[in-house]
């Protein structure tokens, strides 16, 4: 039997694979560059930031700098890591299926991310653009820097996003193995099911309101421009309107990889498989709703406030459903505490405690204080950001048997996931405290009263950095002469499971059974189903 | 609660909202780190209590009762409802000026802030305001996004081109408080900062009467804003934009004493609700007012005739905002202004014919 990784050889067998496992592999070396290449940009910031004058780089690279980090964190790591990655190789075998429903279509997504990693990167080397990744207008399109090329290329991008949603929506609606129903499917399936709605319906709007940003700013169209009776707030509902459900197009994956995680490594089913599937459609639909949030202080009527502040707040419930049911599935487990399931835990420590502090900035009146400040900057790195990172270095553990075969050091492991943690809990604890006493985000320089915690916060990013160049050792070193991890070395009963490590080409070897996916009562005990003490 | 306030490193409050804000913000952020550290306490104690005994051990099956799921999800309702409600009041107030407010102009342009308080007095990186005050704040850009915030307020507020955008407060206590823009805005985004100067009354009037804010409260030693006063003080914005309104001929079809002429008259104007050609009505707001000055044709007034050009291009934001601060100074609420007539010769050049006989249809 010949596994997916030598079926076939040579460079041109992977660039032009339809198999997806191989286009899921690439781009999760892919976004796997993009977040080195982001957390070198981020390293460099939070040097910069380490005092209050600027030292290193004057005023217009940093504005570049963080520009850079944003879009590179956001559109070539975030968004596709999880849901093209992990996705790409998960769903098809985690519903009984040979591929996904388009095998080209797929593999033309994952040439429209190079082609639109390719742009972004040359905007970048002719200059970089200086306009955050919200590229606000007026200012973006008079900005004197290269904000074209970066606008094209995140529009590229755009298109890889609906392709491959597009690609799995079909894929589980038309290619569930017969037997398997809906509510038969591991929920990580379900998470990039709700994924791809958002990916296909909201990108466009993205797309379309960054050409009208191009157009400003490269035909001086005036779409935007007040002096022609154009008007920059109409940009920032169009532009959050796609960001804000795109934030659930990065948690929604990491949620799916932590039901999956915590299942296995406590050999629990969900507390509540339905509680989890409709929160995550509930999150899915309730996220379009909400995007007015970003925009408290932007002179909108006290009419909208409140609607957009109660249906934010409306994602939170949802959210903690979720956690109570992940919590839950803890109980009467039989934990085993494992590198994945460590990172889960850092997971849900930022989830939970970032969470809440969405809770807060969700309140109107308090956002007033704290919208644009390091307070939101902490939000969001704590419940985007880190949820996404630990969540994707969970996953990266959790399946790196079954993609590669091997098993990394489990000590070494969870070393990585302590760094990991510590690191980021100290770069960003501190940003919340600068943010209540007001230190504006996007800042070069900043008054001396901010020093203190900024210096903390650029210390934690070094622990945070050095410990993902850690993980990317142990990680490298198991790739090479890691153990042969055999079929299942988790014990897990999720149908991923149910075939080699790494899986043949075609995934199954014989037509599988695929029934009971969180089944851990085993025949032999036959316990009487309990009721939740 | 100074303590708790030290405790998540809040600087100290001195607007009149600060307190309410800030008791609300211990409240939410109180409640809400309590029960995250307790579900992340009871998620790390089943770490222990459940773990794996034996390798190949089972777990039984266990699924939540329907109510325990539902009281769950209803009790956070309950109380981030809560949340809401209290602070929808408090964003409503903020919101809100008070009526008799002391008005200053703002106009933010990269990098920097200007202002042009009561009696004309102009400054640059300093907004002076009496202790114990409402004063409201119009803000206007010139260029591109920015937002006025004022940590020790709790107060910030986006400043648009081509909009006017308000915001109030009171400060209660005498002191010199730090401004940021928090909207980024370009190159020196962060080196645009400014100060707001909340005087005594009696300090207040001396610099009112022309005495230099640096030595009213000894702002000298702060070297890291650029302060600039005009000590001679300057025309308001009313004369401001009775002046362009007479240069630009906008009193040949307008006017300002009620009397109906080519277009409405601008006396009782602001804050009525107008009657368009469209058939549908419109508050005639500080940017109704505007866009009706470069789109003029967009939202007419019934029973007026298509002949005001565009002024887009014309008029730059800070005009745009003096005329519209002319027209909310003829106000009804408000007290009769002093109002000059305007040039005659300005009254010459207005085309005869095409008069409507009637006033609008605006409610005043």
């Amino acid at each position: 039997m010949t596994d997916y990784l030598r079926a076939d050889r040579g460079i041109a067998s992977w660039l032009l694979t339809r198999d997806h496992k191989r286009i899921g592999v690439l781009f999760l070396v892919a976004t796997g560059v993009a977040l080195l290449v982001g957390g070198l940009f981020a390293l460099f910031m939070r040097l910069e930031l380490a005092t209050p004058e600027a030292t290193m780089i004057d005023e217009g690279s940093y504005n570049r700098l963080f520009t850079l980090h944003g879009v590179t964190m956001v559109w070539l790591f975030m968004i596709p890591a999880i849901p093209a990655g992990f996705g790409n190789f998960l769903l098809p075998i985690m519903i009984g299926a040979e591929d996904v429903a388009f095998p080209k279509l797929n593999l033309a997504s994952f040439h429209v991310y190079v082609v639109g990693a390719l742009v972004t990167l040359f905007g970048m080397l002719i200059g970089g653009a200086d306009t955050g990744w919200t590229f606000y207008v007026p200012y973006a399109a008079g900005t004197p820097t290269a904000v074209i090329p970066i606008l094209v290329g995140v529009f590229v991008l755009g298109w890889s996003s609906v392709i491959t949603g597009l690609n799995f929506i079909v894929t589980v609606h038309t290619m569930r193995a017969e037997g398997i129903g809906w509510f038969d499917m591991p929920l990580f399936v379900w998470a990039i099911y709700a994924t791809s709605i958002i990916q296909v319906l909201a990108t466009p709007v993205l797309g379309m309101s960054l050409a009208l940003v191009g157009l400003d700013a490269g035909f001086d169209l005036g779409v935007f421009d007040p002096e022609r009776g154009g008007d920059p707030v109409l940009y920032q509902h169009l532009f959050w309107f796609y960001s804000h459900p795109a934030v659930y197009i990065m948690v929604l994956p990491a949620m799916g990889v932590v039901t999956e995680t915590i299942c296995t490594f406590a050999r629990k089913n969900p507390l509540s498989y339905r509680a989890i599937a409709y929160s995550t459609l509930g999150i899915a639909f309730v996220g379009f709703l909400a995007w007015g949030h970003h925009m408290f202080t932007a002179g909108m009527s006290t009419f909208d406030a409140a609607a957009f502040g109660i249906l934010s707040m409306l994602v939170s419930i949802f959210s903690a459903i979720k956690v109570f049911t992940w919590v839950g599935t803890l109980h009467r487990g039989a934990i085993h505490v494992s590198t994945p399931l460590a990172y889960v835990f850092a997971f849900l420590f930022l989830f939970v405690f970032g969470g809440m502090t969405g809770v807060a900035v969700a309140t109107t009146s308090l956002d007033v204080h704290w919208h644009d400040t390091y307070f939101v900057v902490a939000h969001f790195h704590f419940i985007m950001v880190g949820g996404t990172l630990t969540a994707y270095l969970a996953a990266l553990h959790y399946w790196f048997p079954k993609i590669t075969g091997r098993r990394y050091s489990e000590r070494a492991g969870l070393v990585g996931a302590v760094l990991v943690f510590v690191g980021f809990t100290t770069t960003f604890v501190p940003q919340f405290l600068l943010g209540n006493m007001g230190m504006p985000r996007r800042y070069a320089t900043y008054p001396e009263q901010f020093a203190a915690l900024n210096a903390m916060s650029t210390v934690g990013s070094w622990v945070l950095g050095l410990g993902l160049a850690w993980v990317l050792g142990v990680l490298a070193k198991a790739l090479v002469a890691g153990a042969r991890a055999g079929e299942d070395p988790w014990g897990s009963a999720s149908f991923e499971w149910r075939t080699a490590s790494p899986p043949p080409k075609h995934n199954f070897e014989a037509p599988p059974v695929l029934v009971g996916c969180y089944d851990y009562t085993g025949e032999a005990d036959g316990e009487p189903e309990v009721r939740h003490a | 609660m100074e303590w708790l306030r030290e405790l998540l490193f809040l600087p100290p409050g001195a607007g009149s909202m600060a307190d309410d804000l800030d008791a609300l913000h211990l409240v939410v952020i109180g409640t809400t780190m309590v029960g995250a550290a307790a579900v992340f306490a009871v998620a790390l104690t089943s770490v222990v209590r459940w773990r794996r005994r034996r390798p190949g051990q089972r777990t039984a099956r266990v699924t939540s009762p329907k109510a325990f799921e539902v009281g769950v999800a209803l009790s956070l309702i309950v109380l981030f409802v809560g949340f809401w409600v209290v602070g929808y009041r408090q964003y409503v107030d903020i919101r809100r000026p008070p009526d008799d407010a002391l008005t200053v102009h703002v106009v933010a342009k990269q990098w920097m802030w200007k202002f042009v308080g009561p009696g004309g007095r102009r400054a640059q990186g300093v907004l002076v305001v009496p202790r114990g005050r409402d004063v409201v704040l119009r803000l206007t850009s010139r260029d591109v996004i920015h937002s006025f915030f004022v940590p020790a307020f709790r107060l910030k507020q986006d400043v648009l081109p081509g909009r006017t955008t308000t915001m109030w407060f009171r400060a209660e206590r005498a002191g010199t408080y730090p401004v940021f823009c928090a909207e980024y805005c370009g190159l020196d985004h962060s080196r645009m900062r400014a100060f707001v100067v909340a005087l005594d009354p009696p300090a207040y009037a001396r610099w009112l009467e022309g005495e230099r804010v640096t030595q009213v409260a000894g702002l000298g030693a702060r070297a890291d804003v650029d302060v600039e006063v005009d000590s001679e003080g300057g025309e308001d914005m009313i004369t401001r934009g009775r002046a362009l309104a007479s240069r630009y001929g906008c009193f040949a079809c307008h006017t300002m004493d009620g009397q109906a002429h080519v277009g409405p008259t601008w006396r009782g104007l602001y804050g009525s609700t107008v009657q368009l050609a469209s058939g549908e009505t419109r508050v005639a707001s500080d940017d109704y007012l505007t866009e009706s000055m470069m789109e003029p044709e967009a939202q007419r007034v019934a029973g007026y005739d298509t002949v005001m050009p565009s002024y887009r291009g014309v008029l730059d934001a800070t005009e745009t905002a003096a005329i519209v601060e002319l027209i909310r100074s003829l106000e009804d609420r408000g007290p009769a202004p002093a109002v000059d007539l305007p040039p005659t010769e300005v009254h010459e050049a207005a085309p005869d014919a095409g008069a409507p006989a009637t006033r609008d249809g605006g409610t005043p």
